[in-house]
């Protein structure tokens, strides 16, 4: 018989083992589906971990890596800070397309002027956008007490039609023959968000990632709203006590979240995108979830795990182009990343024991 | 050009340079051919029609070439990643084989001078940049034969992807063909918004039906429509492939995308040193738009009559878009015995006089 007993707190080693057991167990099962499908696993692992790293063109994919990661690092940072005081933002896709357009539309409404200013005004209106739309389930939930978790993944649908909307609408490259999408902002230079370091993949969405995660961390352990977001996640009722306003603290989680997912969206579209179009959204705000979990909800850990993200997809396409693997077998790879993850959380917080539970 | 730009500039052709000089070593090997497709191949309709043509050209030129591909590709930046893996793997032909995908081939073949690209149904070419589509329209005009002969309540659906030109062509094409058989015809138009959601689909073909319509034809790709008609006892037409499980009713013929001879004329080229950059538009004569079995739910004078309208498309001695014809504002648009032009065609944002749907601004 086997019994699970809580721990008093959770482990700090197991806080940080489970991450890299949930990997390793990954590429074992992963390892045995791709023999199954016919494909030797041990060259399937090299080809998704190694090659985009190590192997040939690999000065070219580790900078892809950074602009694949980069937006779900920035994303993660933000939803890490609301998870942790328990207020889940599911809908940063929604925030992310929002962002994105607001960034895209000042672009577009300035084309083709070139000053120094466009540049920033995007910026900032890709924030305002993304935070726009995290605060309508924010205002919602506070004043009707309706769930952040729909009302946020609900938003993403409409975000979405307003995208198509846009995209064969108002921002429509006038220039297109008649084809949805709008101009493409890399060849308009004040507003295009290039590469820092030509071939390094570091654009200023990276940069803003980095810096995002700087941020929380500070927030998080150097200042009182940390503190507060902590104890309202470990402990709600008594979270009130210490002077916890559980409202401001909903408005915050989500605003940030959705700001720096606004933020995201508008670098993207900016820059590796550089169109609005109607699937310009490539499910980076549902993929940052993931992220957000696999690291630990802490800075570091999501820096890396954006990262781990990355190289699945980057590894994952070279598979199917070289192995011939199917897109569907890379996705059941990534979902057994997150099924080991969740599935070992259980070591973090509880002890297993043979036999009968002492109490 | 600024700074930044002409960096890269200089850091890719420093690649690509490496790149060339790498490949003549190569040139006895099997010419490496790639294909990037936006859906799975297993969707049984835009991205499987490709994959058979892709299929086609193994067949066609056995160990001579080797062929892969990448599914599910999103038309962001991940298609500029795709195409530059691709070149990267010494592919010297990629095939992107969806409209989203023009700015990113564009981007990647600037880096890549020496490799060659077909972009599918952009207008975007180079040097090394070629384009392909298929006049699908002359396929819808044999199908809206059919439809134009069979409803009995003259209502006909159309689910409508996008308001592009391409689907533009094809309703006003079926549209004209039904109501030269049947004056009577109305045509009911559903924008679904979508080039693949099966529930999507089933919605607008649930709308349509509910409209009174008995003739249905799609311009998505999924079988949620087929499946609805099935449940109404209706009529539909395959989309893309054949959807020849639904046949014979609700099912009674079918448009289907056949890419395998541009692809094997494509290898060839490359193979014998011919490939040049061109842009192709190739419909039922040259065999890209095929028209499945009609089946026996069709009486054998409609099946005739249609099969008569197909020969003579093919053979070009008929255009579907012939004038007397107007616009829907009742403003002119071709004279008697004109024929639109593929200009006019490639940029068709109107309907023809007699629809009554709205085109979506």
């Amino acid at each position: 018989m086997i019994t699970l007993v809580a721990r008093p707190a959770p482990s700090r080693f197991w806080s940080w083992a489970t991450p890299v057991l949930a990997v390793l167990a990954t590429m074992l099962a992963g390892g045995g589906l791709f023999a199954l499908l016919g494909s030797d696993p041990f060259e399937a692992i090299r080809v998704i971990f190694w090659d985009p790293l190590f192997g040939a063109n690999a000065g070219y994919f580790r900078g892809q890596l950074f602009i694949k990661a980069g937006p779900l690092i920035l994303i993660a940072a933000g939803l890490a800070v609301g998870f942790r005081a328990g207020i889940w933002n599911i809908g940063a896709e929604g925030q992310y397309i929002i962002g994105a357009l607001c960034g895209a539309a000042v672009a577009l409404a300035a084309f083709p002027a070139e000053s120094a200013l466009i540049f920033p005004a995007m910026v900032l209106a890709g924030a305002f956008g993304g935070w726009v739309w995290g605060m309508i389930p924010a205002l919602l939930k506070n004043r009707f007490g309706a769930s952040e978790i729909l009302v946020s993944l609900m938003l993403v649908y409409v975000a979405q039609n307003l995208l198509a909307w846009a995209a064969f609408g108002p921002l429509k490259n006038p220039a297109g023959f008649g084809f949805p999408g709008s101009r493409n902002l890399q060849q308009y230079p004040s507003a295009h968000n290039a590469e820092l370091i030509a071939g390094s993949g570091v654009h200023w969405g990276v940069v803003a990632g980095i810096a995002a995660l700087i941020g929380t961390y500070v927030l998080m352990n150097r200042h009182i709203a940390g503190f507060r977001i902590q104890v309202a996640g470990d402990a709600p009722k008594a979270a009130r006590f210490a002077g916890v306003a559980p409202a401001r603290l909903v408005g915050f989680c989500l605003g940030l979240s959705g700001a720096l997912a606004g933020l995201a969206g508008m670098f993207e579209v900016a820059g590796p995108s550089g169109q609005v179009t109607d699937s310009f959204n490539a499910g980076y705000g549902f993929t940052a979830i993931i992220v957000a979990f696999l690291g630990r909800l802490n800075p570091v850990g999501i820096l890396l795990a954006g990262l781990l993200m990355a190289l699945t997809y980057i590894g994952g396409d070279m598979a199917q182009l070289t192995l011939r693997l199917p897109a569907a077998a890379i996705q059941v790879f990534q979902g057994l990343l997150l099924f080991f993850l969740l599935g070992m959380d259980l070591l973090t917080n509880y002890t297993v024991q043979w036999g009968k539970a002492r109490a | 050009m600024n700074r930044r730009s002409f960096m890269t500039t200089t850091a890719i052709t420093a690649a690509a340079l490496s790149l060339g000089l790498g490949r003549a070593a190569w040139a006895a090997d099997p010419l490496k051919v790639a294909f990037m497709y936006v859906g799975p191949v297993g969707d049984m309709g835009w991205s499987f029609q490709h994959d058979q043509g892709r299929q086609a050209v193994e067949a066609a030129f056995g160990d001579k070439v080797i062929t892969s591909y990448v599914e599910n590709v999103p038309e962001g930046p991940d298609a500029e990643r795709v195409l530059t893996q691709m070149a990267l793997a010494g592919n010297q032909l990629i095939f992107a084989t969806s409209f989203g995908y023009m700015d990113a081939v564009m981007n990647v073949a600037a880096k890549f001078p020496n490799v060659r690209f077909e972009h599918a149904t952009g207008y975007k070419r180079a040097d090394n940049v070629s384009t392909y589509d298929a006049r699908f329209y002359e396929g819808r005009a044999v199908i809206g034969t059919i439809a134009g002969r069979m409803t009995k309540t003259n209502k006909i659906g159309y689910i409508g992807s996008f308001p592009i030109p391409e689907v533009v062509q094809g309703i006003n094409s079926a549209f004209i063909h039904a109501r030269k058989v049947n004056p009577a015809v109305e045509m009911k138009v559903v924008w679904a918004y979508t080039w693949f959601d099966p529930a999507k689909e089933a919605d607008a073909a649930a709308a349509l039906i509910a409209e009174g319509v008995d003739v249905l034809m799609q311009h998505t790709d999924s079988t949620a429509p087929q499946a609805k008609a099935q449940e109404a006892g209706i009529y539909t037409f395959g989309q893309a492939s054949d959807m020849g499980a639904f046949a014979p009713a609700p099912r009674i013929s079918s448009i289907i995308d056949n890419w395998g001879p541009y692809y094997v004329a494509r290898v060839g080229a490359m193979l014998d040193g011919s490939w040049a950059s061109n842009g192709s538009w190739e419909g039922i004569g040259a065999g890209a738009v095929g028209i499945g079995e009609i089946s026996d739910a069709v009486p054998a004078e409609v099946k005739a009559e249609a099969l008569a309208l197909a020969a003579a498309i093919g053979a070009g001695t008929y255009h579907p878009f012939t004038g007397p014809l107007n616009k829907a504002d009742g403003s002119a648009w071709l004279a008697a015995g004109q024929v639109a032009d593929d200009g006019m065609l490639s940029g068709l944002n109107f309907f023809v006089e007699g629809i009554t749907a709205q085109m979506p601004q």
